[in-house]
Formats: C-alpha cells, sequence, structure tokens
C-alpha cells in the first residue's frame, strides 16, 4: 500500500518534473494566448455583440472568454508553469551543482573516451618536472589547474565559468520573479480615471473596478492644449495641472506639465495623459417661426436637451469660422442632431450670423422650432490615466535577472581541461558546455602552444 | 540623391542577389554565389545610406525623428535588419546557399515598401515621440530578422530531411548537393534563434517599460502584445525541445517556421487585422 502510494506521488513528480509538459504548456499558452487578441477583452462594444448569436455570447461569457487572461483556465496553465518549471530546477539544480562544486580533477580512463577533444604529447622530461612546467603553462594560458597525483600519475584539471551552467536556473528564478512583481501590484496597486474639467479639481478617481477611491489630495486642470502640425496631424496634447494639499497648492507641484509620454507623479500615484474633449457649454436660442417665445439653452459637452416642441437636440461638432468649411458665410456654426417627437432624425447646421439660413431651415422642415446659435463656450477637460503599481520594480528586476541570464546561458560555456602525465606521455582532454567549435579552436591552439613548450624544454 | 532614389537601388540590388543565389543553386558556380552576395552588400549600404538620408530628410523638414513612425518605415528597416543578420552570419559561417532562403524575405519586403505603400515623411504623433521608440522598435526588428533568417534555415534542414529520408535519392541531388548537413542546418538554425530571442526579450521589455511609462501598466494584454508573447512561447518550446527527447530536429524547424509566421502576424497581422495600441499599420 505504501509502495503504491509512493509510485503514484513519484509519479506525480515525473509528470511535474517532464520537459514534455513544459513543451505543452508553452504551446498551450501560444494557442489559448489568441483567442483573447480575436474576442475583445473588457466589457464587449454593442457591436460585437450585435454580430455573434446569443448562444454563443453566453457561451463565451461562461467561459470567461471577455476577461479570458485573468480567467481560472489561463491562470491555471501559468501556475502549471510556475510548478513545472520550479520541480524541472529541483530535480536537475543536485546534478549541476555537483558539477560546478565539486569538479572532477582526475583524467581516469572512463571519462576520457567521453571527451570530444583529446590530444596526447610524447615527453621525455622527468613526469615532476613535466607537471610544473605544464601547471605554469595552463595557469598563464588558460585557468589555474588543481593538481593531484594518483600512484605516481599526476593529473591537471583547470577550467573556466563553471557558474555559467547555472544561467538557466536564472531564467526561471526570473520568470518567478516577475510573477511575484505581477501579484505585488495586482494586490497592493490600483489603476483608474479620471475626467478634469478646466479650472475644476477632483480628489477622487474612478478604478477600473467601477468603484470610486479617494486620493488623499486634489488635483486642479489649470488648463488643456491641443497643438497641430501645419498638416493638421496632433503634435501635442497638454495638461497643465496644480497639486492641492488640504485646500492649498503645494509647492512643487504647481502649473505641472503632463503630456503624452512625460506623466506626473505625485506620492506615488501617476497621471497620465491619456484623452481630452470639450467640457464647455454650445448655447443656442430657440423660438417660434414667428419669432415668439424665445428660450435660452445651453448644452453641455455631448449632452442632449430638450426642445419646446418635445424633441431633444444635442450637438455633433461645432466650430468657430465657419467659412474655412462653406464660402460665403462667416461666424460660428454647429451640426447638431434632433431627434423629433415623432421620431424622426435631423442633422443640420445652424448659425450665429446667418440667423435668415436657419429661419429658412425651419420654414422647410415643417415649421418646427427656429434654431439660432450662439456660440460656445471654450472649456475642454482632460482624460488622465492614475496609476500606482509598487510591484513595478520587482517586475524591472525580474526583467534584469532575465536578460542576464539568457545572455550567460547563450553566450558563456563552462570549460574544462584535463591533463595527465604519465610515462612520458602527456594525455590532454577538454570539453564545453556549449559552442563546441569556439572550445575545438580554441583546445587545438593550447595544444600546439604546449606541445611548442614542452620541446623548447626539451632542447635548452 | 535622395533617400527614396537609394531605397529603390536597394530593392532592385536585392531582386538581383535574389535572383543570382538561384542561379548559384542551379548552377552551382562558385563565381555566382560571389556575385549574389556582393549584390546583397551593395544593397545593404545603399539602404544603410538611405535609411541615414531619410534620417536627414526629416529633420531638414522640421520634424525631426527617427526612420521608424510608420509602417512604411518599419517594413524597410525590417528588410535592412534581415540582410544585416544574414550578412552576419555569412562573416561567421560562410554557408553562402543560405541566402536562396533569406534574401526573397529582404526583397519582397522592400518591393511591398517601395511599390504599395506611401512614403512620405510625416511628423511624429504623441504617442510615439519618446526616446523608447528607438530601443523599442530596433530590439524588436532585430530580433524578426533574426527569426526570419531561422526560418529560412529551418526551411532548408526540412527540404534536405526530407530528401535524405525519401527512398529516391536521386531526383534533385543536385541541388541539394549545395545545401550544409542537415546537423549544420540544425546549428545555424539554433544560433539564428540564439540571436533573436534575447532581443525579442529585450524588445519586449523595452514595449513593457515604455507602456509603463506612457500609459502606467507594463502589461495590458493589448493584442500586439499578448502575440509578442505567443511568439516568445513558440521560441521558448523551440529552446526546450532541443533537450526534450522526440523534439529534436524536423519538429524543432517546425517550432523555427511557426515561430516566424507567429513573428509576422505580430508584427502585421496585429495591425491589419486588429486593433489595439500600436495603430501605425492602420492607415
Amino acid at each position: 500500500m505504501t509502495s503504491n502510494k509512493r509510485d503514484f506521488l513519484k509519479s506525480i513528480w515525473d509528470f511535474f518534473c517532464s520537459l514534455k509538459l513544459t513543451m505543452f504548456l508553452l504551446i498551450s499558452l501560444a494557442l489559448i494566448s489568441i483567442i483573447g487578441t480575436v474576442v475583445p477583452q473588457g466589457i464587449p462594444p454593442q457591436e460585437y455583440i450585435a454580430q455573434i448569436s446569443p448562444a454563443k455570447l453566453k457561451l463565451y461569457r461562461a467561459l470567461g472568454f471577455f476577461d479570458m487572461y485573468h480567467s481560472w483556465w489561463f491562470v491555471l496553465l501559468l501556475y502549471l508553469l510556475t510548478v513545472n518549471l520550479i520541480a524541472c530546477s529541483i530535480k536537475r539544480l543536485p546534478a549541476i551543482w555537483k558539477v560546478v562544486t565539486q569538479p572532477v580533477t582526475v583524467l581516469s580512463d572512463g571519462l576520457e573516451r567521453s571527451l570530444a577533444n583529446l590530444a596526447t604529447i610524447k615527453s621525455s622530461v622527468e613526469p615532476a618536472a613535466l607537471k610544473g612546467r605544464v601547471a605554469a603553462f595552463m595557469q598563464d594560458e588558460f585557468a589555474a589547474p588543481v593538481v593531484t597525483e594518483v600512484d605516481g600519475t599526476w593529473h591537471l584539471f583547470a577550467q573556466k565559468t563553471p557558474w555559467c551552467r547555472l544561467s538557466v536556473y536564472l531564467v526561471h528564478l526570473s520568470v518567478i520573479i516577475i510573477f511575484i512583481g505581477a501579484m505585488i501590484g495586482s494586490l497592493f496597486g490600483f489603476k483608474g480615471f479620471v475626467n478634469i474639467p478646466e479650472g475644476e479639481r477632483v480628489s477622487k478617481v474612478m478604478l477600473r473596478s467601477e468603484k470610486e477611491m479617494d486620493l488623499g489630495f486634489s488635483l486642479r486642470l489649470d488648463q488643456f492644449t491641443v497643438t497641430n502640425y501645419p498638416s493638421g496631424a496632433p503634435k501635442e496634447f497638454k495638461s497643465i495641472l496644480t497639486v492641492f494639499e488640504n485646500g492649498q497648492p503645494v509647492p512643487d507641484y504647481t502649473n505641472a506639465r503632463v503630456i503624452v509620454n512625460d506623466p506626473l507623479t505625485y506620492k506615488g500615484i501617476t497621471f497620465y495623459q491619456s484623452s481630452y474633449g470639450n467640457a464647455g457649454n454650445y448655447y443656442f436660442t430657440v423660438n417660434n417661426i414667428d419669432g415668439k417665445n424665445p428660450v435660452t439653452l445651453a448644452i453641455a459637452g455631448q449632452s442632449s436637451v430638450n426642445l419646446p416642441d418635445g424633441s431633444s437636440m444635442h450637438v455633433l461638432e461645432a466650430t468657430d469660422d465657419i467659412a474655412q468649411f462653406t464660402s460665403g458665410l462667416t461666424g460660428p456654426a454647429a451640426q447638431v442632431e434632433v431627434h423629433t417627437a415623432d421620431g424622426r432624425t435631423e442633422s443640420f447646421v445652424v448659425y450665429a450670423n446667418h440667423p435668415e439660413l436657419n429661419l429658412q431651415h425651419a420654414q422647410q422642415h415643417g415649421a418646427g422650432p427656429v434654431i439660432n446659435y450662439k456660440g460656445a463656450e471654450k472649456r475642454m477637460y482632460t482624460g488622465l490615466q492614475v496609476a500606482r503599481d509598487p510591484g513595478v520594480e520587482v517586475v524591472w528586476l525580474g526583467c534584469l535577472v532575465m536578460m542576464l541570464g539568457i545572455y550567460v546561458a547563450f553566450f558563456m560555456s563552462h570549460r574544462r581541461i584535463w591533463v595527465r602525465i604519465q610515462d612520458g606521455t602527456v594525455t590532454v582532454g577538454g570539453n564545453a558546455s556549449k559552442n563546441q567549435g569556439a572550445f575545438q579552436q580554441l583546445f587545438e591552439t593550447l595544444v600546439k602552444r604546449l606541445e611548442t613548450e614542452l620541446s623548447r624544454e626539451k632542447t635548452l | 540623391m535622395t533617400s527614396s532614389l537609394l531605397f529603390n537601388i536597394t530593392t532592385f540590388a536585392y531582386l538581383a542577389s535574389m535572383l543570382l543565389f538561384f542561379v548559384f543553386l542551379a548552377a552551382r558556380a562558385k563565381a555566382v554565389g560571389s556575385a549574389a552576395m556582393i549584390a546583397a552588400y551593395f544593397g545593404l549600404l545603399a539602404q544603410t545610406l538611405a535609411i541615414a538620408l531619410r534620417w536627414k530628410e526629416s529633420y531638414d523638414m522640421g520634424v525631426g525623428h527617427a526612420p521608424l513612425s510608420n509602417l512604411y518605415e518599419s517594413v524597410v528597416f525590417f528588410s535592412w535588419t534581415i540582410v544585416l543578420i544574414y550578412a552576419l552570419l555569412d562573416v561567421k559561417y560562410k554557408y553562402r546557399v543560405i541566402g536562396a532562403f533569406v534574401m526573397p524575405f529582404a526583397m519582397l519586403g522592400m518591393s511591398w515598401a517601395q511599390l504599395g505603400m506611401d512614403n512620405s515623411i510625416e511628423p511624429l504623433v504623441p504617442a510615439l515621440q519618446s526616446n523608447w521608440l528607438l530601443y523599442h522598435v530596433i530590439t524588436c526588428f532585430l530580433g524578426y530578422a533574426a527569426f526570419a533568417v531561422a526560418c529560412g534555415i529551418s526551411i532548408m534542414y526540412l527540404i534536405k530531411a526530407g530528401h535524405e529520408e525519401s527512398a529516391d535519392r536521386s531526383a534533385g541531388n543536385a541541388l541539394l548537393t549545395m545545401f550544409p548537413p542537415i546537423k549544420v542546418l540544425d546549428d545555424l538554425n539554433y544560433r539564428a534563434i540564439m540571436i533573436g530571442f534575447p532581443l525579442l526579450t529585450l524588445g519586449i521589455i523595452t514595449g513593457a517599460a515604455w507602456a509603463n511609462y506612457a500609459w502606467g501598466t507594463y502589461w495590458s494584454w493589448d493584442p500586439k502584445e499578448t502575440w509578442s508573447l505567443i511568439v516568445w512561447f513558440v521560441y521558448a518550446a523551440f529552446l526546450h525541445a532541443r533537450i526534450t527527447k522526440g523534439w529534436v530536429g524536423r519538429r524543432a524547424a517546425w517550432l523555427s517556421i511557426i515561430g516566424f509566421a507567429a513573428t509576422i502576424f505580430c508584427y502585421l497581422g496585429v495591425n491589419l487585422l486588429l486593433s489595439g495600441l500600436h495603430s501605425y499599420g492602420g492607415k
């Protein structure tokens, strides 16, 4: 029974240690990740919902496709990968640790047969003296050797960068460090959003979880500007912000500039330029077709208002000077959309300097109200992303460790050279953990030089 | 001399190089191989000058920025990095024939850019006004280019390995004698990915650093980010395949080809077919 249990545990352990599992997980993660790049993430937009059948929508919801990178099955795969790489590391570490810390210093026959690079040099010099010369040569040309004597035979062993064999563990460790950093961020950090109209102060931001959060200080938008290139393409979106603590502006955070790619950080909370829009009112007067019952209307930004006849109106677009769009006309104009009480939708332009055109439009469209545009208030709002992530340094540490590990793993190799001096024969062997071609060249050069070195000694 | 003219010269040089490599494969004349390589080096030189000149031209126009800001510029840069990585492999390992399988990628890129795209220099939109643009784009594209070279080598591997396994050894043999042995191809594939993988990793990290700096999130599962991670997973699988029983050789070559297909999707497919933060391809 206990042996069965042990077998069972061992088979589980072997399962988690297997590289086949690694292959399976990496390929599965690659394939599954595709879903979230095709299905929109977050709250699905109306157009998307209209595209797919209700049954499909229900299925996708149930499977968590709209937030798949946080779904239990995706996170499970990430956990499995973590367990897999930890298990693999634990299983293979002792053997590699031994290679690094307890090198084989004696060139036995068995070891000799396993080496890819071998050479022999004949010498009549007395072994003990030969040993000294070879040791000095290795010290100068490669690395300081360990000298061992076994039954009158001298063995010399030298190695370079044995620790680079541990680099793979560094890469594996880095993945875990990055995961830890991400977890710290999701547990102790937050991500949110705030819109501030010019001149207003806010102290709360809306979190991604749709909860409000108090900042503990307040932030005022002094000004928002958009600068364009001559071609009309946007050049700069700029918010000028002032931080307030207990109602007082904070000295170094007064009129602070925030543009895209240049955020503002205060007390660990960072504000990023993200969007903008018009927060000012559009003004209209509306009267009957005979000029009676004039009413003044103010429409804020994107919102809509009811007209006296029961229809509703909102502004699509507005300009300070219609001349650049329609020649012959001047002054401010607004493109409005009116939803009439009987369900029709009309979109048309109303003017500030051309009341006759506004009247004409009303006359042509069923004697409805005459709408005159009076201009817009210049007032922008800025949209800022707000974030605090205490895990980000940990993530960068993980990235650094990963790059270091990958560099060492790919471009450094553990090189070993053994020399045996026995009965006037010097046997040289060597191997490298990587880049065999380069090591072979190095080995051949070293052997050639050692040969010259020893023959020169002989003639002396 | 304008950068536009130099880019046209580059395109013709790469076309000539590709055709010469095909002749080299068929005729097995060493001189043709050298001529193909010279054409490739000439194209690389012309393109290097052209990129530098375009950079300067943007400053002359008063909108100075590195020529890495839109789809046209990125395709041109991609071609340049492919030939650069191939040239480095040629200098180091001297397996000329690989050019027949790598130069087509560079030639296709340049032809597409020159014939099918608007090459006017545009000022930088606010989102791209950062030094991170340079680090991020250069590391990513050098990585992509190394994967393109690895893909070419893998195709050669599969052709050669398929032929060695088939019973009929006579057909097409002449062509294949030009190919390096499959062991060498397998090794070169690994070496190319050894260049590409660290660069892709660095590209993803610089992208994450930039995203964190500009938007406050180093990772938001944007389609581009996700696809770069998919590519990373595929090549991580490739690297582990080499030490996994049953995955060496053919399957590793297939992983390298699939990896490059994913790379191309990450680079172009995401921009042209999906929506997200990297919108330069949409225009």
